[in-house]
């Protein structure tokens, strides 16, 4: 049975040649049958499937399917079909390839069952995936790109040291519990928050996401993230630390997000707010925890992908994404306004939409585990949420001031690829017992009681009245074009300029000490020769060049007389 | 110049709809509290109004903390662009 045992990275990678080598209508339906096909292959694949083989001493799952890894199967098959229905229009052979070759390691990644298998398929979705960011063609997602890709095979590194150690400890390589313990516990734990963009490893996120292409964007909200969601909640469930860095992951953002001018900038700080909910869930670690956590980031993928697609149709028709610069695009765009808003509704969990749904798990986990004030600041958040993600994308986009841009809904296929997220957005927050029937836990939990709904219903509400309040009043910050300070200022200004004055004082240190030996040097030169007549006659002997010429006839000479004695 | 089409919102009367129908929406909210009988998870929520206090509160907390970010985080547009050209330039100052 060896279909069942083909991985389903595999369809990808072959799709990715397939779009290397065919043009035009012929690549869109390869690569629209690539998902499709590899899905129904999915579906019908028992609960759990194990490939292993020896490796050295190590036994090696590079294929493993359980309920935890088959959930993120699917909604990343559910994405990857979405962002190529979002780019079939593109004629750009590379992006078509990354991205397949990008949804294929994200795919390797989760159904990776040791370490090794996972390290691979980690620093694939590096290299595969900044192409995406890389294909704007333009100076700053080149080097926006270069900062991702260094950070991203950072991690890499990381893991494979602590792998290295944690086999040396453990005398196993398999992806299982890991937890804090030993050097190799710690170390795939950084490694881990790197690509999940825990606190102060964040920016590589914020800083490379909305430099990508259109549709890149989509795709890489989709798969490197929620990666390392899937190797969080395989690897450290219960770690109480994950609650801590999770509440910071959901508040922090928030601030950035509402001062932000670029709205695709203001999604990737809320991608990192929403992650926080699902590290905070797995730190919680009990069954409903879990449930929520994944649940909420397949959920993600869906919404935040919509948001991403609305945004990029934004900036695909009228070449701006600043929020200063937009507005009053209703008008013309009036499909992709009600789809950004079926977003907008998702990802603040209003009732009948899918966040509300996942995420009120996690909130009622913090609450039953008696985590007050962690339950506070997510509460805090979900407010926030709605306040910058749920308002402010929509409102300045295409509402707000009319910016007299007058452009039309974007091409068909990529309204198609927003309704189908806007539809399964609707549908899962109607019909939520389908998505939790693939969760990994039983727990019977259920969302539409008076109580979660009339409290969620009344948080929102009053957060647009304030949000109303603030607009009228005029207290709420202007959108204004700027570049706002974040962790990445460290390393993008600070370092750079303390290494250039660093090295600059050397330079000079460097200069002055030479100038000043050879200036001693003559100093002492002339005053020997000052000194004594005969030393300055011996050191300004000239010999003839006539002399020279005598002498290496003499060598070659005694050179001949040796090869003939020889 | 042919005058351009109306659009919902450039009509004052349907702005001032959709935010009255906010003002209700909440007002109701609120009032569904005393209605509604909600099982309790936490003393915190005994508090008259919790929900709906804590979200605005919440909210014009978030609003204004930002905003005074603002006066320390934000520079220009092309801060990094700049930065990059100028390290350029002193880099072929050096050589």
């Amino acid at each position: 049975m060896w279909m069942i045992e083909l991985p389903a990275f595999v369809p990808f990678f072959i799709g990715a040649l397939f779009a290397a080598f065919t043009r035009g209508a012929l690549r869109n339906a390869l690569m629209l049958a690539v998902p499709i096909v590899s899905a129904i292959h999915l579906w019908m694949l028992p609960e759990s499937v194990n490939v292993q083989f020896a490796f050295l001493e190590y036994q090696l799952i590079p294929y493993r399917v359980d309920k935890l890894s088959l959930m993120f199967g699917y909604v990343f098959h559910i994405a990857a079909l979405i962002g190529i229905i979002y780019s079939l229009h593109l004629k750009d052979t590379v992006q078509q390839v990354s991205a397949m070759l990008y949804a294929g390691s994200g795919l390797g990644a989760v159904f990776a069952g040791d370490l090794l298998t996972l390290f691979v398929f980690w620093e694939l979705l590096a290299f595969t995936s900044v192409f995406l960011i890389w294909a704007r063609r333009t100076q700053r997602s080149y080097t926006a790109g270069m900062r991702y890709l260094i950070i991203q095979v950072l991690s890499g590194v990381i893991l494979l040291v602590g792998t290295l150690f944690y086999a040396a400890e453990n005398n196993t390589l398999e992806f299982s519990y890991i937890g804090l313990e030993g050097v190799g516990g710690w170390l795939i734990f950084i490694a881990f928050g790197i690509k999940c963009a825990f606190p102060i490893a964040h920016n590589w996120l914020t800083d490379a996401y909305p430099e990508a292409t259109v549709t890149g964007t989509v795709f890489l909200s989709a798969f490197t993230t929620k990666v390392a969601v899937y190797a969080l909640a395989r690897a450290y469930p219960g770690t109480e630390l994950l609650v801590y860095i999770g509440a910071a992951m959901t508040c922090f953002p928030i601030f950035f997000a509402v001062i932000e001018n670029d709205l695709r900038r203001v999604l990737a700080y809320s991608l990192i707010n929403q992650v926080g909910f699902m590290v905070v869930g797995i730190g919680i670690g009990t069954a409903l925890a879990i449930n929520g956590a994944v649940s909420h980031a397949f959920n993600d993928v869906i919404f935040k992908g919509l948001l991403f697609m609305s945004m990029g149709a934004v900036l695909h028709m009228t070449g701006k994404i600043n929020g200063s610069e937009l507005g009053g695009l209703y008008k013309t765009m009036p499909k992709t306004t009600i789809l950004c808003i079926i977003g907008a509704a998702s990802i603040s969990a209003f009732p009948l939409f899918s966040g509300f749904v996942s995420k009120s798990m996690v909130m009622s986990a913090a609450l039953e585990e008696g985590y007050d004030y962690i339950w506070l600041m997510l509460l805090f958040a979900s407010a926030g949420v709605f306040h910058h993600a749920g308002i402010k994308i929509p409102y300045f986009a295409f509402f707000a001031h009319d910016s007299g841009i007058r452009v039309s809904d974007p091409p068909k296929n990529m309204l198609l690829a927003m309704a189908i997220s806007a539809g399964l957005c609707i549908a899962i927050g109607i019909y939520p017992q389908a998505l939790y029937s693939v969760l990994p836990y039983d727990t019977g939990y259920n969302p539409y009681d008076a109580t979660h709904v009339l409290a969620q219903t009344q948080l929102l509400f009053f957060s647009a009245l304030a949000f109303v309040w603030l607009n009228l009043k005029g207290f709420y910050p202007p959108e204004l074009p700027s570049t706002n300070l974040d962790f990445d200022w460290l390393y993008r200004r600070v370092v750079p300029g303390v290494m250039q004055t660093m090295f600059s004082k050397i330079w000079q240190a460097d200069r002055a000490l030479r100038e000043g030996f050879k200036s001693k040097l003559t100093l002492g030169l002339s005053f020997i020769s000052g000194r004594d007549n005969r030393t300055s006659r011996f050191l300004s002997q000239n010999y003839p060049s006539g002399s020279m010429a005598m002498w290496v006839a003499v060598v070659l000479a005694t050179y001949l007389l040796l090869s003939f004695i020889h | 110049m042919k005058a351009e089409k109306k659009y919902l919102f450039d009509d004052p009367k349907n702005t001032k709809r959709v935010l009255l129908f906010l003002y209700i929406s909440c007002a109701l909210l609120v009032i569904l509290d005393f209605v509604i009988h909600r099982h309790i998870a936490h003393d915190w929520e005994n508090v008259w109004a919790f929900y709906p206090i804590y979200g605005f509160v919440g909210c014009s907390i978030l609003v204004f903390v930002a905003t005074w970010m603002r006066t320390f985080l934000m520079r220009d547009e092309n801060y990094y662009d700049k930065q990059d050209s100028t390290k350029v330039d002193a880099h072929h100052v050096d050589d």
